[in-house]
């Protein structure tokens, strides 16, 4: 089975319209390369120029935010959902 | 297109407001999107503030909870279709932190004026646009 990634409302649009896509990898870090790959239109919207993520995605393994586990080196295994959650926040 | 709320839910998210003054609540919405684009809301979960160093003019939604919420929601057949905040003694409308702050493009942002410990108002606020060019559309609200 492989990992499931779940994608969050507005990136739907760059991901062929899925709310879930799945892919095979070793790692968290693969995992969004796979992600990628597959819809390149998402490259942007996840990373900065640096190919960093950018500071308002959130990503989770299970219940876990990978910077506090290895971030991208994050091991995987395919019962694993992985979630991409962008930020909520705002005020006066 | 509209944001079509239940009543009873919609005075749920403006008690919450009350609940919390004079700091900010916030929440999450989850219900459907319908293919005209428009949004039902089904139900209105209580978040807590991570913000405790300024509530009283800032809010966060924990990431951990949004992602137990994402993923519950979707296990269910349901999506989250927006979130919500109350604004103490400020005007129901977003503020330039609310737009900086605001990520969830094609979601409702709800916000309940709460003077005095009363809610006033309660606008939505549609997110349209990516990152460069995001904006908020004023949205109705139907409540039935």
């Amino acid at each position: 089975m492989p990992i499931k990634v779940l994608i969050p409302t507005p990136l739907r649009p760059y991901a062929g319209k899925q709310s879930i896509v799945e892919v095979s990898a070793q790692t968290v870090g693969e995992a969004l390369s796979s992600l990628v790959a597959q819809h390149p239109d998402l490259r942007k919207h996840l990373f900065s120029e640096d190919g960093k993520l950018r500071s308002f995605v959130n990503v989770y393994l299970n219940d876990e935010d990978i910077r506090y586990l290895a971030k991208d080196a994050t091991p995987a295994k395919e019962t694993d959902t992985i979630t991409i959650v962008p930020s909520v926040a705002g005020g006066v | 297109m509209a944001l079509t709320i239940p009543k009873a839910l919609l005075e749920q998210v403006r008690a919450h407001g009350e609940q919390t003054y004079p700091h900010e609540c916030c929440g999450v919405l989850v219900g459907q999107f319908d293919e005209a684009g428009g949004k039902t809301v089904e139900s209105a979960i209580a978040c807590g503030n991570t913000r405790t160093d300024s509530p009283a003019n800032r809010y966060h939604i924990s990431p951990a909870e949004l992602t137990r919420i994402q993923r519950e929601s979707m296990l269910a057949g349901r999506d989250i279709v927006g979130f919500y905040h109350s604004h103490p003694d400020w005007p129901a409308k977003w503020s330039s932190t609310d737009l900086d702050e605001a990520h969830w493009t094609g979601c409702s942002y709800v916000i309940t004026s709460v003077e005095k410990g009363k809610a006033v108002l309660t606008n939505s606020f549609l997110l349209v646009g990516d990152e460069q060019s995001k904006h908020f559309e004023d949205e109705d609200i139907e409540a039935k």
